[in-house]
């Protein structure tokens, strides 16, 4: 797996679209930092940037790096190794080269900018942290839909059709129910709907370590007595890896049958 | 060597494999060279992907020296195998696919030989997406027949060989052969399996329709031509 994993990351550092991706945060970072000119301000920026645009690009590589790879998938599914081997490289590969891309990428200005002797160093951190991990999510549901779709053309719009009701129409079916049902208690409920939605949950999350929940009022009193303690933010991060390892899992089944 | 019993594979509702029976080279017999041939669509290509694990059958079991290699993958590194379209990632160089699939693989590889022998060295710092048809499949021969393993499976080999690379391609089929290895062909080329073949496989329908030696087949079907032989046991 090992060497699969070495090999997409190769591969892929070694593809311009890396490069694009790299420099395009690299940019955001000193645009971001200059324009801000106060660290704190500029890592909220850039939670309302990441938050929507890493589930984007995760979701595109993963599909698009799946179908491009496909011949030569083939030939290594007739080598000695077990499959699920194959594809769990292929798909680490990918997600830690956009990691890596995310990390130097907003890491470098940031540094240039003294962060380790700011107070923001945590938030930011958090942010890179939330910012992984929805890398890895992503990538894992693009690698799901492309396994389950011949099609290349259906497995790129279920794809961007995921991301699009992830990041934007959950949303608003979210506020919906809450105008629709503003009588009853909502505080439960929201809290779940938000569990389910990687998006929602990553948001929250860094919301309120930036200590900006009054802004959200009254639910905003709700979620931080929930996502405020220890075991709130464990709770969340749990789910956050469940989020990845639950998509793996149906990978992993989804191949022990599937033709090539 | 190779034994297929019960062998059914559905894809939807059509139905490509159906009850296929096939032994090859029981044991303690020699090696040899076996055409599998059959119309288009009629499983070939299903059939070797089955011994390959890359298509998964619905029903029956295949083993190849007497050991199930269902769900199984540490096999194949006893087996070779030449797909039919050579498609590699572009943006790697031939060395660094040789070195690759090399790595791969915990056998040692004698790659040598094969790239002079195919002409190959000039070509081995170039992109593979920069390469012709010709040469991509000359790549894939040279991955193929790398490796020493008892099973090689050749899909199409003689796609867009030019005739000295097809003459060198027959000698290292003949070369394996007598080390006692166990050859599978697919091809639609008829005089290629009238010079190499020893035995010919034909699939109609998805089962085996005929078994058998080549003169076997032109004595069967009263035909003294190969293709016409073939022709004649498709349209019955």
């Amino acid at each position: 797996m090992l060497k699969i994993l070495k090999y997409s990351f190769y591969d892929l550092l070694r593809s311009r679209w890396s490069y694009v991706y790299f420099i395009f945060y690299l940019f955001l970072g000193f645009v971001l930092l200059f324009l801000n000119n106060d660290m704190n301000k500029a890592v909220i920026t850039l939670m309302n940037i990441i938050i929507v645009l890493t589930p984007l690009i995760g979701t595109i590589f993963g599909v698009m790096y799946y179908y491009n790879s496909k011949e030569f998938t083939e030939l290594l599914l007739a080598q000695p190794i077990k499959r699920s081997k194959i594809f769990i490289g292929q798909y680490l590969g990918i997600s830690l080269s956009l990691t890596l891309s995310l990390v130097l990428g907003l890491g470098i200005p940031f540094m240039i900018y003294g962060l380790s002797k700011s107070t923001a160093i945590f938030d930011f951190s958090l942010l890179i942290l939330v910012g992984s991990f929805l890398n890895f999510i992503f990538v894992a549901l693009a690698y799901n839909i492309a396994l389950s779709t011949e099609n290349k053309i259906k497995g790129f719009g279920y794809a961007i059709l995921l991301w699009l009701f992830l990041a934007v129409i959950y949303d608003g079916l979210f506020m919906i129910s809450l105008i629709t049902f503003n009588e009853y208690p909502l505080d439960k409920f929201s809290l779940f709907a938000t569990m389910f939605n990687p998006i929602d949950l990553s948001r929250i999350l860094i919301l309120l370590k930036l200590d900006i929940s009054v802004l959200l009022g009254y639910t905003g009193a709700v979620f931080k007595d929930f996502f405020g303690t220890k075991t709130g933010s464990f709770l969340s991060f749990l789910v956050l890896c469940l989020w990845v390892i639950l998509p793996l899992a149906r990978m992993k089944m989804k191949l022990r049958k599937k033709d090539f | 060597m190779i034994e297929i019993k019960n062998l059914h594979k559905k894809f939807g509702k059509l139905t490509v494999l159906d009850g296929l029976d096939l032994t090859i080279n029981p044991e303690g017999s020699e090696g040899g060279i076996f055409a599998i041939l059959g119309p288009n669509g009629s499983g070939k290509t299903t059939l070797i992907k089955c011994l390959l694990g890359m298509v998964i059958p619905n029903k029956g079991t295949i083993s190849i020296a007497k050991k199930s290699v269902l769900k199984k993958w540490d096999y194949r590194n006893n087996l070779n195998y030449l797909p039919q379209i050579a498609n590699f990632p572009a943006n790697l160089s031939v060395i660094e696919l040789i070195n690759m699939v090399k790595n791969l693989r915990p056998k040692e590889a004698h790659e040598q030989n094969l790239i002079d022998l195919f002409g190959l060295q000039e070509f081995l710092n170039k992109k593979l997406g920069n390469l012709s048809g010709g040469t991509k499949q000359k790549v894939n021969l040279v991955l193929t027949f790398m490796f020493d393993s008892d099973l090689i499976i050749l899909d199409e080999p003689t796609t867009g060989l030019d005739p000295i690379a097809l003459i060198h391609l027959k000698e290292l089929i003949v070369k394996e052969k007598e080390k006692g290895k166990t050859i599978l062909i697919t091809t639609h080329i008829m005089s290629f399996v009238d010079e190499m073949a020893d035995e010919i496989v034909f699939l109609l329908d998805g089962k085996i329709y005929f078994k058998g030696s080549v003169a076997k087949l032109k004595q069967q079907t009263n035909q003294p031509n190969l293709e016409h032989a073939i022709a004649n046991l498709i349209s019955k």
